[in-house]
């Protein structure tokens, strides 16, 4: 069963993954984007490694990639002026690929990663919680990893954000602070009319 | 014959099956009776009747709009991504119904009991929001894209101060599972995290109303301004499942803030001297219920009573506003762990 499962969402990743770099379309190539980080977060689920796989749907598939897809879909892409120099540039392209291809290889090929290095991760009990187990040595083993980790975000974010961040001294634009502070008072006078009319006709009728 | 009928209730699939359905079947009787709810408390609220001509007192109308919608044509924009155009309804309801797998209705009414049930609803809504916005890139029409870029901003902002509020509430109950979160909150009714974790409470459920794009926060749906928002385009069954899948995610907002705040299937008089030693102080699904009815009522009473947002307002309240208090309040969780408050953070 497991294996069948196992089967059946790698060959989703691979495909979704070819898809993504084979489709015309780009907005088309981001959702097959998601589908391949869906796949694999069922790959990760199989592996017991819950937690990771929902943060994976959480972080990639719900934040990264809407946004992914926010400049995707407001970009015109003309995919004819795209490929114009596809086959001038093959040559250059199938260099850089292969050279892609062989520093991979050296990685995560054969002397590291393969199938005979690792043993068959063991079944966890029924009460093993992923989430406590990488909480645990994420805050004591490696806590100035994933500190440093954190300021290197950090540092992106300010980064990311002073570079677009753009001073136009002529836009008009609402002053929030003095919108918050207004009080009803200043938009609005509530006047008391007298209601006293009707007194005054009947008074005169008298008279 | 029975055992017969017991045996095949064995079957793990078809005992899983019939789980769904006992779920499923009443939540969207709960959606279609909710749509009827709103039109009735926003017509009373706003001193008209609302509907009351289909059945008694307009009991059927909802039927009757179901049934409308589904005999409509589908009709498809010219120039429309028809594949995508069907895929982004399907999208949004099975995410929406999908979230509903690990909401446990009572300590042992579950039907996907997992540790990270909460991680799990997260992530079901943030990828709900895929729906909308392939519906407004497949329409190929001006407003439905303006609506899609609004919602898209919109839904990650406030996923942030959700997930933050929600984080305060898993360092409260030390677990992601969301029955031992409820049952962390038992002894009494201060026992719920909403009174040590209030800021969290109001800004989970306000972030709830934005993520679900109701009002005040639907300038997703701007009918002054963008039509109808990311629907604008769709007619018949496929709107009908756009307006299921939202309904159906105001009610899961509603259970969560339930369950997470307000301690879920736990009766409030427990622990209570005189009424908690009667029936009334046992916990049962009847609390959870009634508890999350008050938060869809809530959904519609601000819809009658709030005015639609600023988009810049929407983003300022979640950016400036709700999320530096949610990392405040996690500090302040903090130092309630470290000095042992009682009765929450007493250590097990």
């Amino acid at each position: 069963m497991e294996t069948i499962v196992f089967y059946v969402f790698s060959t989703f990743v691979v495909l979704s993954a070819l898809m993504v770099v084979t489709v015309h379309n780009p907005v088309r190539a981001a959702f097959f984007l998601v589908l391949s980080f869906f796949s694999s977060a069922a790959i990760w689920l199989l592996l017991e490694a819950e937690f990771l796989a929902i943060i994976l749907i959480i972080v990639y598939v719900g934040a990264v990639m809407v946004l992914f897809l926010f400049v995707v879909m407001m970009l015109d892409v003309n995919m004819a002026e795209l490929k114009k120099g596809f086959v001038k540039n093959l040559p250059l392209a199938l260099i850089v690929a292969l050279v892609m291809f062989s520093l991979i290889y050296m990685v995560v090929g054969g002397e590291q990663f393969s199938i005979e290095k690792f043993a068959i991760p063991e079944r966890h009990a029924a009460d093993y919680s992923n989430v406590s187990a990488l909480g645990q040595v994420l805050y004591t083993e490696y806590v100035y990893s994933f500190e440093i980790a954190a300021v290197i975000l950090l540092v992106g974010i300010v980064a990311a954000i002073s570079l677009t961040l753009r001073r136009r001294p002529n836009t008009r634009h609402q002053k929030i602070e003095d919108q918050v502070a207004v009080k009803g008072a200043d938009r609005l006078r509530v006047v008391k009319v007298d209601s006293h009319a009707r007194k005054y006709t009947i008074a005169e009728d008298k008279e | 014959m029975i055992d017969l009928i017991l045996s095949i209730y064995e079957i793990p699939v078809i005992n899983i099956l019939l789980k769904i359905i006992v779920i499923l079947v009443p939540l969207l009787l709960t959606v279609a009776y909710f749509t009827y709810a709103e039109r009735k408390v926003i017509g009373y609220m706003q001193v008209r009747i609302g509907p009351n001509r289909v059945g008694p007192r307009g009991w059927l109308q909802p039927i009757a709009d179901a049934l409308k919608l589904m005999c409509k044509e589908i009709i498809f924009p010219s120039g429309a991504n028809k594949v995508l155009f069907i895929i982004a309804p399907t999208l949004a309801i099975s995410t929406a119904l999908a979230a509903w797998a690990v909401i446990p209705f009572g300590a042992e009414l579950v039907l996907a009991d997992i540790n990270v049930a909460l991680l799990y609803i997260l992530a079901m809504t943030s990828v709900g929001v895929y729906g909308v916005i392939l519906a407004g890139w497949a329409s190929n029409s001006k407003y439905a894209i303006m609506s899609t870029l609004r919602t898209a901003a919109q839904v990650v902002s406030y996923e942030i101060a959700m997930g933050f509020a929600l984080v305060g509430v898993v360092m409260a109950a030390r677990s992601l599972n969301i029955g031992d979160i409820v049952e962390g909150q038992s002894g009494s009714i201060w026992g719920w995290y909403m009174w040590p974790l209030f800021p969290l409470f109001i800004i989970y459920f306000i972030s709830g109303v934005a993520e679900t794009n109701r009002a005040p926060f639907d300038v997703a749906e701007g009918e002054s301004e963008i039509v109808a928002g990311f629907h604008v385009e769709y007619s018949g069954i496929l709107f009908a499942i756009f307006f299921l899948a939202e309904y159906a995610n105001m009610i899961l907002i509603s259970i969560m803030a339930a369950l997470m705040f307000m301690g879920g299937w736990l009766s409030p008089f427990q622990g209570d001297g005189g009424l908690g030693a009667t029936f009334l102080g046992s916990s049962s699904i009847i609390w959870l219920l009634g508890k999350t009815a008050i938060f869809m009522f809530m959904f519609l009473w601000f819809r009658a009573t709030f005015p639609r947002y600023r988009y810049d307002q929407i983003m300022r309240l979640g950016w400036k506003v709700f999320i530096p208090i949610t990392i405040v309040w996690i500090y302040v969780i903090g130092i309630m762990y470290y000095m042992e408050l009682s009765p929450w953070f007493v250590k097990g």
